[in-house]
């Protein structure tokens, strides 16, 4: 192999060779280029995303820490705080589903971790292509099975996420895991590394060749290579991690340590130099000193080794027994691998011998690279949409149970039961509601947590499917009774080298940004994930937010499920916007995935989701859901099912809404999306106490009443809810992704 | 009253209990698997989680762990004993309690809750509740499904030692076996978590009427 082949095989273009030629003053060698090649990778440096990135709001009232560090983190009250990010992990998923999606849950945790948070909480989005495909179906399910494989050895609750099926997705599945972590806002540590002299420990499991360029794997387009590719994917130990969870909390308590930094992506050569970028120092490392798994590893592999369940920490010289000590009793490997320098490099060592040395700070400073944004023509022309050339449905029963037994919107119990939801004794509200929420114990506070992604707006209308994703996570989060204080992201996007990507990515990034400074919601951390393709093309553009809220009395939330017969059933903040556009009811019932959603109206969006949510906090209403792609009967349905009570609509309610939203069509006002409202349900006698918290602020309509057994729409909607059931509780993990029902 | 909670490597539900033994107002002890002792603890429960990975077997491993020696002791001279989910299946390891804990039938790993019936409360753990007693505790587990050989499941239910009974059968469990006693009816084992449902604001706190037995005895 020439020198070009050898570091176009390492993921590094001409320019980025030429680049470290001009920053070293000379050649480097392979070990160095290795280093180049991982912490260059888009996964580790974010070269085609950073300018980009520029535009979240990154700093509030309540962040402690904004992006930069392992995770974010934000006061919650009385003295906690909570450390959460959200990572992908997609590029492992499709080749080696089990571990691939294992090892991203163990990775986000050991993020937390980092920050001396006690992880409490776990989220996932998945995107996958559509189970009628055996390939789709194997990933899908060995992906969940590595999620609750991982999760529920270390002990960490899997309390939400979400899950959607597309053609995009076919052969790239994303796989983002959230994590949540409680701290006291006095014990937050940080990774730089500081005194020279300090020793640089590794905790945890031993290191051997699994992942060796794995992070320059996941910066690259999936093919038919990839197959070739599954030793780049590295193997979980959730007793390992649950053993380092607890051994790293308890040298924090003891304050054993100087700052602490996982092992990702690229391994102690990516924690050392950014914990030696961040603290101004350099780092030496002795390679013989790292405990092996396998004999005869190079230096270079010892460095960049993605072994899983490890820990890299700085500690003064006399407190280094107790440290070693500490990892024993917990049946970890602890070994001194190194110090503190004044140097200012990385460098590596085997047996005294230089074998590489780079400026730390030229690691951690990966090139950037602006592109041109250009709007893409294929906009317009998925777009062109009227909604005059979609037939009216003759038998609305047929289609809402058509939509509810679609693997879009039938029910996630079959995913969330093979998921431990309820270790550590914290789950207030489990999944399957519109965000999980988790108690503080000693304390009145909770906190509710929500993930949320819409590829196909995003495809459709990248910079409003941006806003309407955290416009999404922002009402699920206020419908529970939370207040968003914050968000974390994925940036799930095909390869930014296409002009159509990379507009992709900067529309979505500005329609985020601007709903979150509309919302007061801080970006704290995230995370990009691009060259999401195969040959097939690019995935659908799929930003995912990940976002927290707070609850000051937690016992005051709501779920979707209706509670009483006889409550008052409240439709609020719906109005003009419902569309078809881009609606699951295109989707599911016509096949077509076209049209211009309607932007969301931010300000009148948080308008209505912020009185939703003091109506829960002040005591009034609990029970409440927002409205979402399927519309406001698909909303309603999963109330009655939630809740195994029937509703039936006011006489003359379906002709009001279909003159008014829907513009003289049923199907537009009962199943269009978008619309920005939600329903609430109350006892009668809270009706005038209700209208009076409502005031002229936002629109509402009272709909229908809660009670009998059967959905009921004027003469056009009469189901059965055990029919409901039987479309809705479908098994997905069935051999044709499928029809049979969980018993 | 002091109630000792094992930590095995890989145990995930000790901090749960060691909570729940505070809700009941009893002292809780954390019992550390490499120290053979068990800290004058009036019951010991043996939590769920994933003891040593759940490597070679459920519970396999943890059975040989230094604290099982006073704690099989201790079980044998009457000690009120408590072992849940991961818990049981340690304690049909130690063959403290006969049978044994096969994967789910479904083969799926599951967390829900169930309902259960209280089927005697002639042990030191279902001591306080009402006769017949419903209760909705939840599971999480991959290896819940109770086997054991026919004798062994007639001399259970002839000797009223099912402690709790599936009215909804998650797992595939012989005769819906949720929960067995031993013998001398004081070790007993079952797959539900009542520390989980150990507070209003989670839902339920119907555990602790299974926790708060201990402190009361047995009545006979």
């Amino acid at each position: 192999m020439n020198l070009q082949e050898t570091y176009t095989s390492l993921g590094l273009s001409d320019f980025e060779y030429d680049r470290i030629l001009e920053l070293l003053g000379r050649a480097p060698n392979y070990l160095e280029l290795s280093l180049f090649s991982v912490m260059w990778s888009e996964h580790c440096g974010y070269k085609n995303s950073r300018p980009l990135l520029r535009r979240f709001p990154n700093s509030g009232p309540n962040v402690l820490q904004g992006p930069g560090e392992n995770a974010g983190v934000v006061e919650v009250g009385d003295g906690w705080a909570l450390a959460f990010k959200i990572e992908s992990h997609n590029h492992p998923s499709a080749v080696e589903p089990y571990e691939g999606a294992a090892t991203g849950v163990g990775g986000i945790i050991r993020d937390i971790l980092a920050m001396g948070a006690r992880p409490v909480a776990l989220l996932d989005s998945l995107r996958f292509g559509p189970l009628d495909e055996e390939r789709n179906r194997y990933l899908f399910g060995e992906v969940v099975r590595g999620i609750g494989g991982y999760g529920n050895a270390v002990g960490v609750p899997t309390v939400g996420g979400e899950v959607e099926f597309a053609d995009a997705y076919s052969g790239n599945p994303l796989v983002n895991a959230m994590c949540i972590g409680l701290i006291r806002t006095e014990d937050l540590v940080r990774s730089q590394a500081r005194g020279e002299g300090n020793l640089v420990v590794l905790l945890g499991s031993k290191t051997g060749r699994d992942g060796i360029h794995g992070a320059t794997f996941a910066s690259d387009e999936l093919s038919q290579e990839s197959e070739a590719r599954r030793s780049n994917v590295q193997v979980g130990d959730p007793f390992c991690e649950k053993m380092l969870v607890e051994c790293c909390l308890t040298l924090l308590e003891e304050g054993l340590l100087v700052s602490l930094q996982d092992l990702g992506a690229a391994g102690i050569t990516s924690s050392a130099s950014e914990m030696a970028a961040k603290g101004g120092v350099g780092i030496e490392i002795d390679t013989e000193k790292v405990t092996l798994r396998e004999s005869g590893m190079e230096p270079y592999e010892v460095v960049i080794s993605e072994s899983q369940e490890r820990m890299l920490a700085i500690v003064e010289p006399e407190k280094v027994e107790r440290v070693l000590e500490t990892a024993g009793r917990y049946e970890l490997v602890g070994a001194v691998i190194g110090r503190v320098a004044d140097h200012g490099e990385l460098r590596v060592k085997h047996h005294g011998e230089v074998v590489g040395s780079v400026p730390a700070g030229h690691l951690a400073d990966a090139p950037v690279y602006e592109r041109d944004v250009v709007r893409p023509s294929y906009i317009d022309e998925v777009q062109s949409f009227d909604v005059a050339d979609i037939p009216e449905p003759a038998d609305y029963n047929e289609v809402l149970l058509r939509m509810l037994a679609h693997p879009n919107l039938c029910s996630r119990r079959a995913i969330f039961e093979q998921y431990d939801h309820e270790v550590g004794a914290d789950t207030v509200v489990p999944p399957g509601a519109d965000a999980a929420v988790m108690r503080i114990k000693g304390t009145t506070l909770g906190f509710a947590i929500t993930t949320d992604g819409r590829g196909r707006h995003c495809y459709l209308d990248p910079r409003g499917g941006g806003a309407a994703t955290a416009a999404e996570a922002y009402r699920n989060l206020s419908c529970v009774g939370a207040e968003p204080v914050a968000a974390t992201d994925c940036l799930n996007f095909g390869s930014p080298e296409n002009e159509e990507n990379y507009y992709q990515l900067a529309a979505c990034i500005e329609g985020m940004a601007e709903a979150c400074e509309a919302f007061g919601t801080t970006v704290v951390s995230g995370n990009v994930s691009l060259y999401n393709e195969t040959d097939n093309g690019a995935v659908y553009p799929t930003p995912v937010v990940g976002m927290v809220g707070v609850l000051e009395d937690v016992s005051r939330h709501a779920t979707p499920a209706f509670k009483r017969e006889g409550d008052m059933v409240v439709v609020i903040g719906s109005g003009s916007r419902v569309s078809l556009a881009g609606s699951d009811y295109l989707e599911i019932v016509h096949g077509r995935v076209a049209g211009s959603p309607p932007k969301p109206d931010l300000d009148a969006e948080k308008k209505t989701a912020d009185l939703v949510r003091e109506l829960v906090r002040s005591g009034l209403v609990d029970t409440a859901h927002d409205i979402s792609g399927g519309g406001e009967i698909v909303a309603v349905a999963e109330m009655v099912l939630a809740g195994g009570l029937g509703i039936e609509y006011m006489e003359g309610e379906l002709e009001r809404m279909t003159a008014g939203q829907g513009r003289g069509r049923a199907d537009l006002a009962l199943f269009g999306g978008e619309s920005g409202g939600f329903i609430v349900a109350v006892p009668p006698e809270r009706w005038d106490e209700l209208q009076d918290a409502l005031g002229g602020a936002v629109g509402y309509d009272q709909v229908g009443t809660v009670g009998g057994d059967s959905l009921k729409v004027g003469d056009l909607i009469d189901v059965k809810l055990s029919e409901l059931r039987e479309a809705f509780e479908r098994d997905l993990f069935g051999a044709s992704g499928g029809p049979e029902v969980i018993h | 009253m002091k109630i000792g909670v094992t930590i095995f490597p890989g145990s995930n539900c000790d901090r749960d209990a060691l909570y729940a033994v505070e809700r009941i107002g009893a002292e809780p002890v954390e019992l550390w698997h490499a120290d053979a002792d068990l800290k004058d603890s009036d019951a010991v429960i043996v939590p769920g989680g994933f003891s040593y990975g759940d490597y070679l077997r459920p519970g396999a491993i943890a059975r040989f762990a230094r604290v099982m020696a006073p704690l099989e002791d201790f079980a044998r001279s009457g000690g009120p004993t408590l072992g849940v989910c991961n818990g049981f299946q340690v304690l049909t390891e130690a063959h403290l309690l006969p049978g044994a804990l096969l994967r789910n039938t479904h083969m799926r790993f599951v967390c829900k809750r169930v309902r259960v019936r209280v089927e005697t409360l002639q042990t030191p753990w279902t001591s306080s509740c009402e006769p017949g007693a419903e209760l909705t505790l939840p599971v999480a587990h991959n290896e819940g499904n109770y086997f054991a050989d026919p004798a062994t499941l007639e001399q259970l239910e002839t000797e009223g030692r099912v402690v709790l009974r599936y009215l909804e059968n998650p797992n595939g469990s012989a005769n819906d076996i949720a929960g067995i006693c031993n013998e001398g009816r004081n070790v007993v084992g079952i797959m539900p978590h009542p520390e989980r449902v150990s507070d209003p604001v989670l839902g339920s706190d119907e555990g602790l009427r299974i926790l708060r037995s201990v402190l009361v005895g047995v009545r006979v």
